[in-house]
């Protein structure tokens, strides 16, 4: 079995970098490249460095929306204060103009700055570190390649005792392992770049691992979903299928969610959508089934039980369960159907939705206030849009609606409060 | 015998599978904007005629830039109202565009003017500002900029009738304040931190009293020379 990243701390965060090639397959490319000709130019380094830094989602974190390509200051809020992402462009004096190869490899494998400082894991090294020598390369190439822009970084705002760095060395003991991908000779090639994709550049486990008190997130949960800090947002397990466990999905539809946006199985909506957006979409056909075919080979177990009454009584349940199924069918039915069949692939499905159902009624809550667009990507450029109710419906209709796509037609969810759904009223959106 | 009987039960299976696929296509959403935008619509209504909350605004018929402009300024932050910021994040500029000209091109009612619940000195120094401003004051007109029956102008300037008091005041209110911006030069900025409270309180008033246009088209582009200088409307 391969290593998971270990990664998290500051969860929310969500780049996405590169894939690497295993050194095997990379020996066959190369083998490729000398037969056809001269070895590839430095144009062609920028431009693989630019997949790459795709792959890995730079762009999310070292970008604020609207700015200058990667000139950072965007804040990430974490429950230990805020940070700051850095000026990653080449400028001088405020950026990585002054960095070399061996330095930017040795900060992406080890997290540590040039100036030898811990980096902060919202930074997410413990993926990163999984990355070739060669893809690092072609990164920063990349890097150099932007234009410079002079906006000196912004310092962190943490709180003590998180403002000092020295307690990194702890965090790194128990949850940093530093070391590349290195490919699992009883799988296929496909395997391998799928997982080297998303172990490392893709950091999936940064959202998808639930992460601890101390910020860690540990091998022995992999994958095992968990509320995403300061987001509310609810990153499920891929390793159930109660959750989005991808056992009983085809490679096709695995592959249609991660670069499309929407499949015939659920879309995605907040920060998936964002990953989506600014990364998975421009991946290359090849690597997001790659991507898939590791994903749905991830170990299936246990996972969240449903079916139970949650903290509602059954009186309750049925009250609920009443209301919701004629608030569905006013509201709701003319898009994902009578019987939620939803129409394939705009109007997502709600029966047999894993989403939906969930142990966490975070994201169904969350959809049904604020509603949502899947995002434009370049093969679903025009997406469709469900509408927020959270000024139409009480607290207790939400938890009705909810309650009842969490428990029709063979869905196994737990019903749902209308004291949960007010809690989420409050909700960070943006 | 038997084997025709396998051929033929094998037949069936092979159709009875293929109409089971078909079932699974099953109906797909409308390939309309329409039911594109149905995520505005809960809230600006479906033809983007508004709806009785007083701050969601009527979108219809204003112009397809002005529109532009501000769901580009909602996805990237610099217009703030954390539920369009959230919907609009991860959608691309072309699809913008496109959701822009769908509400610049829809022609639904008006609402009925709504009676004001201001005094009638104050109404008449609503319409005062709006159709002749304060030259003593250096307020120009609204309609100096918004045209002459107040339906906006190509390509960046709203119209101004159809929306509800509490919207047009929160507006002027946060183009004074600087939470709303514009390009530079940012000429509501100007305009609005010329106003008084009353005199806000006032335009808003007349605005949502004064019925909808006979024409609801916007002026053309370029057929008035603006006041002053305004970066969304480039002379």
């Amino acid at each position: 079995m391969t290593e998971y990243p270990v990664s998290a701390f500051f969860l929310f965060l969500r780049h996405r970098l590169t894939s690497l090639y295993a050194p095997f397959v990379l020996a066959a490319s190369c083998t490729v490249a000398f037969a056809q000709g001269p070895s590839p130019t430095a144009a062609d380094t920028v431009k693989r460095g630019e997949y790459l830094a795709r792959a890995g989602d730079c762009i999310a974190c070292h970008t604020k929306p609207g700015d200058k390509l990667f000139s950072g200051g965007r804040p990430m809020p974490t429950p230990f204060g805020t940070l700051y992402s850095p000026n990653i462009t080449p400028d001088n004096e405020t950026g990585i103009g002054q960095w070399s190869a061996d330095e930017f490899y040795s900060m992406m494998h080890t997290g540590r700055s040039r100036d030898g400082a811990l980096l902060y894991p919202a930074m997410p090294f413990g993926a990163y570190t999984k990355v070739t020598r060669a893809d690092s390369d072609a990164i920063f190439a990349y890097l150099k390649s932007v234009p410079p822009v002079r906006q000196p970084n912004r310092p962190h705002e943490l709180r003590f005792p998180y403002n000092n760095r020295q307690l990194l060395i702890g965090w790194r003991t128990l949850y940093f392992h530093e070391g590349e991908y290195q490919p699992d000779p009883t799988r296929s090639v496909e395997w391998n770049r799928g997982a080297y994709l998303v172990d490392g550049l893709g950091h999936c486990s940064m959202c998808h691992t639930a992460i601890n008190a101390l910020g860690g997130s540990s091998e022995s949960t992999a994958f095992e979903g968990g509320l995403i800090p300061m987001q509310d947002w609810y990153a499920p397990s891929l390793t159930s299928n109660k959750e989005a466990g991808l056992g009983d999905w085809t490679i096709s539809d695995i592959a249609d969610l991660l670069q499309k946006g929407v499949s015939r199985r659920g879309a995605v909506y907040g920060p998936m959508a964002e990953v989506v957006y600014d990364s998975l979409q421009y991946l290359s056909d090849d690597d997001v089934r790659a991507m898939a075919v590791y994903l749905k080979s991830l170990p299936q177990h246990g996972g969240a039980t449903s079916g139970s009454n949650g903290n509602v009584s059954r009186e309750e349940r049925g009250l609920l369960f009443t209301l919701g199924g004629k608030i569905y069918q006013a509201q709701c039915a003319s898009c994902h159907g009578k019987s939620g069949e939803g129409k394939l692939p705009d109007f997502p499905p709600l029966a047999n939705n894993q989403s939906i159902q969930m142990t966490s009624a975070v994201n169904p809550i969350r959809m049904v206030l604020n509603g949502g667009y899947a995002p434009g990507t370049a093969r679903n450029p025009m997406p469709y849009g469900m509408p927020p109710f959270a000024q139409s419906l009480t607290d207790d209709e939400v938890a009705a609606v909810v309650t009842y796509i969490r428990t029709a037609w063979g869905n196994r969810g737990a019903p749902v409060s209308a004291k949960e759904a007010n809690a989420l009223r409050s909700a960070a959106l943006y | 015998m038997l084997r025709r009987t396998v051929a033929v039960a094998l037949s069936c299976l092979v159709w009875m599978s293929m109409a089971r696929a078909e079932d699974r296509v099953g109906e797909r959403a409308p390939d309309t904007m329409e039911a594109r935008v149905l995520g505005c619509a809960a809230c600006h209504g479906g033809h983007g005629e508004g709806t009785n909350n007083d701050y969601f605004p009527r979108l219809a018929g204003k112009p397809a830039g002005y529109l532009y402009n501000q769901l580009i300024a909602f996805r990237d932050g610099q217009r703030q109202y954390p539920p369009m910021n959230y919907l609009l994040a991860y959608l691309p500029d072309a699809y913008l565009r496109k959701i822009a000209d769908y509400f610049a091109a829809q022609r639904p009612p008006y609402p009925p003017p709504l009676t004001p619940a201001i005094p009638a000195a104050l109404l008449a120094r609503g319409e005062q500002l709006v159709k002749s401003g304060d030259p003593a004051n250096d307020i120009p007109a609204c309609a100096a900029c918004h045209g002459a029956a107040l339906t906006g102008r190509e390509p960046g300037i709203p119209g101004l009738l159809g929306l509800h008091a509490e919207y047009v005041s929160a507006q002027l209110g946060a183009w004074r304040y600087g939470t709303r911006k514009s390009v530079a030069p940012d000429c509501m900025h100007t305009v609005a931190s010329r106003l008084s409270n009353d005199d806000i309180t006032a335009v808003a008033a007349w605005l949502a009293a004064s019925p909808g246009p006979a024409n609801p088209a916007p002026v053309a582009r370029g057929s008035l020379k603006l006041p002053l200088a305004c970066g969304s409307e480039p002379q």
